[in-house]
């Protein structure tokens, strides 16, 4: 970011351009430490060492346009945002949450109220609650109806980084690809197609507890998809990791309305945004026995191994369309903004 | 596609792809020290073509090389230049989202709505024109670009009366006078053409059979999924080897003969062929669509004339067109690849030349893809 820049929606895309914008901003006097996880690491979480644990912690805002939507609301998202963030660095008992709560002046107290039930709810499904918040109050039109961070902390036994896979390691997804990113976008625009979309907005802490109690130490590397989707959640695995992935588009589970709707209007499933979904790299021999426990869970039934990494094409991502291959690219625009 | 999408996509079917690149390769294995060469004239098939990896399998006796089919990237500088000049001058103008960045001579319209003009980015022709009547009080342009699918769309709003504040700087183009110059360019020796299916779907295929009988080069009219272009790519194989030249439709759920005589009567209706300059390429004659004279009252080009008057004075800089070959790549001389710019000076980010900039041009599109590279990578 130069001084005669100004920030674009594409700064909060969860492409290049963010990750930019917080590398050479946010973190560019972050320092890499032995015994802590931090900004230098750009993680999905930060993680200090505490006794032969790991504390990890997160926060998360909220900005979902519209507040409610087919499978969810911003309750629900707020809730799993910040859980699903610790979970994917290991730590799948979250402690509890704290959560900021920004409305806008006239909000209505039924919609208040439907929130703080999924919130509730989603809390529950979680295991945990939240124990602190804040509540602030804008004028009219100064703030587009609610926003809402969640900060959440919770302790690992083993931190599962997002650079940690090598050669050989299958790439693993916990479910089918871009229903949130699509539902969101047929409520905005009032798009029909055959069929249910629904958001897959959940708490992915107990399916990753399961998949980690199977896989063990084999569970090398996680990541949920969210911004960017699995396109910019894989590079930046890819790049960190300095191996290449290769993708098999056949394997690549999605439903029947999200492919229709993405075929419709021109976007890429890989670059939508999963609100209930993780990426996992896992050593071979342990694919098997992680996809049996990821599938004996009802948010994990349609778990597929996705592709694997390889020497070649370090920080890259290919697609294997069954009738040649490609580089998967990341999107850096003004897709879906305000998607989650 | 895994349990969870049953629905059979039968022209993505992957054993008969396999079986058409075989029979590719099959036909064209005399030809691989001098590759068969068909050329592609759509930004959406070369779009195509990369997003199911075609590229990276097609046999080494067979060249498909890019031809001038980005809309976006064939717009000539002045005439971008004219719309920035619009712009400046106070007026509201509207375009599509690719011609935001293209540079004309001395700056593009997203420059131009960095100082404060007001820049519109619109998804359709109907979108501007709601536009102009939401805000009667002011001049709305709508700068209309692309080819005659497009120029469909900017006839049909002008037929159903638009509000009077409305008018339009056309910079359209029509296909087929473009594939008689670039069939004739000593260097690019193309030896077919696929034409693209959307625009076959109103010009109609018959279109191209006096093209066939002048060139003696055959046409196939193709689609845009996988099992439409290699079919596309077989019946002009078949025919360069045969040496009988003729017009294949390979996208006949969509094209007939004779296309869609609704939407020709609208386009001749409000357009008449001119000749203008393609850019890169050359002068081609007939190769531009003008307003008819009974639709001048809505030509921004007469309404705001003493404007762009005044910015066509201005003398332009010297361009660095040198080191962009983006002229090249449209005639189908170069590919990016043999661009010095490519992947180094020139990326969506920072585009140096048109053809980075709109998501129809090759070199994004090969940026993005990963062009001809075969991408082998050891995986299980």
């Amino acid at each position: 970011m130069r001084k005669d820049e100004r920030i674009g929606l594409r700064h909060g895309a969860g492409g290049p351009a963010m990750r930019e914008l917080v590398r050479s901003v946010f973190a560019r006097n972050a320092i890499a430490r032995d015994d802590a996880l931090g900004l230098a690491n750009l993680d999905d979480a930060a993680a200090v060492r505490v006794g032969e644990r790991w504390l990890v912690y997160t926060t998360d805002s909220h900005v979902v346009n519209p507040a409610f939507f087919p499978g969810g609301d911003i309750g629900r998202l707020a809730v799993s945002g910040t859980v699903n963030d610790l979970a994917v660095m290991g730590a799948t008992e979250p402690l509890g949450l704290a959560c900021a709560v920004v409305l806008e002046e006239g909000f209505a107290g039924a919609q208040l109220l439907t929130i703080q039930a999924s919130i509730e709810a989603a809390c529950a499904e979680a295991g945990t609650s939240i124990q602190t918040g804040d509540t602030k109050v804008m004028g009219r039109g100064e703030i587009d109806g609610v926003v809402i961070t969640t900060t959440g902390f919770g302790f690992a036994d083993r931190l599962v980084r997002d650079d940690g896979l090598r050669p050989g390691d299958d790439i693993v997804v916990t479910g089918t690809l871009g229903d949130h990113g699509f539902a969101v976008l047929a409520r905005r625009n009032d798009l029909r197609v055959e069929g249910d979309l629904r958001s897959d907005v959940a708490p992915l802490n107990r399916l990753l507890a399961a998949a980690l109690a199977a896989g063990g130490d084999a569970v090398v590397a996680m990541k949920d998809p969210t911004r960017g989707g699995v396109a910019s959640a894989l590079h930046e695995m890819a790049e960190k990791s300095g191996v290449g992935i290769v993708l098999d588009e056949a394997s690549l589970p999605v439903r029947a309305p999200v492919r229709a709707l993405s075929e419709l209007v021109g976007i890429d499933v890989l670059h939508v945004a999963n609100e209930g979904k993780a990426l996992l790299g896992v050593r071979p021999q342990e694919t098997k026995r992680v996809l049996e426990a990821l599938r004996a869970h009802p948010l994990g039934r349609d778990a597929q191994r996705i592709g694997a990494c390889c020497e070649q094409r370090s920080g890259r991502v290919v697609l294997d369309t069954g009738f040649g291959r490609r580089l998967v690219a990341e999107s850096d625009g003004e897709l879906l903004p305000r998607i989650c | 596609m895994a349990e969870a999408a049953p629905a059979r996509l039968e022209f993505r079917d992957r054993d008969r792809g396999r079986a058409l690149l075989d029979a590719l390769a099959r036909w064209t294995d005399d030809r691989i020290d001098d590759p068969v060469s068909i050329m592609h004239v759509c930004g959406s098939h070369e779009q195509a073509i990369a997003r199911f990896g075609l590229r990276s399998v097609l046999p080494p006796g067979l060249r498909v090389i890019t031809g001038p089919g980005c809309p976006v990237c064939v717009t000539d500088a002045p005439e971008i230049d004219e719309a920035v000049a619009l712009a400046e001058s106070g007026i509201r103008v509207a375009t599509y989202g690719d011609m935001l960045r293209v540079p004309g001579s001395r700056s593009s319209l997203a420059d131009a709505r960095g100082e404060g003009a007001r820049v519109e980015v619109v998804y359709s022709v109907t979108q501007a024109a709601e536009m102009a009547l939401a805000s009667p009080d002011e001049p709305l342009v709508f700068f209309a670009t692309g080819f005659e699918t497009t120029a469909v769309a900017t006839a049909a709003v002008l037929l159903r009366d638009p509000p009077a504040n409305f008018s339009l700087l056309t910079a359209h183009k029509y296909i087929p006078p473009v594939m008689e110059i670039v069939a004739e360019m000593p260097a690019t020796r193309v030896e077919g053409f696929l034409a693209a299916g959307h625009a076959a779907s109103i010009t109609g295929w018959g279109v191209f059979e006096p093209f066939v009988a002048r060139h003696g080069l055959p046409v196939a009219i193709g689609g845009f999924e996988p099992l439409d272009l290699l079919a596309g790519f077989a019946a002009l194989v078949e025919r360069i080897r045969t040496g009988r030249p003729g017009v294949d439709n390979c996208f006949p759920r969509m094209v007939t003969r004779e296309g869609n005589r609704r939407a020709q009567q609208q386009l001749w209706r409000v357009f008449e062929p001119t000749g203008g300059v393609w850019r890169g390429i050359t002068r081609v004659p007939n190769g531009n669509l003008q307003l008819r004279a009974e639709w001048q009252r809505f030509d921004a080009r007469q309404r705001f004339a003493a404007r762009l008057e005044r910015a066509r004075r201005i003398p332009a800089p010297p361009t660095r067109a040198g080191e962009c070959r983006c002229g090249d790549i449209m005639a189908g001389i170069a590919t990016p690849a043999d661009c010095a710019l490519f992947r180094g000076a020139c990326t969506p980010a920072l585009p140096r030349g048109a053809c980075m900039v709109s998501s129809e041009g090759t070199c994004r599109i090969w940026h993005e893809y990963g062009g001809a590279d075969p991408l082998a990578a050891d995986v299980a």
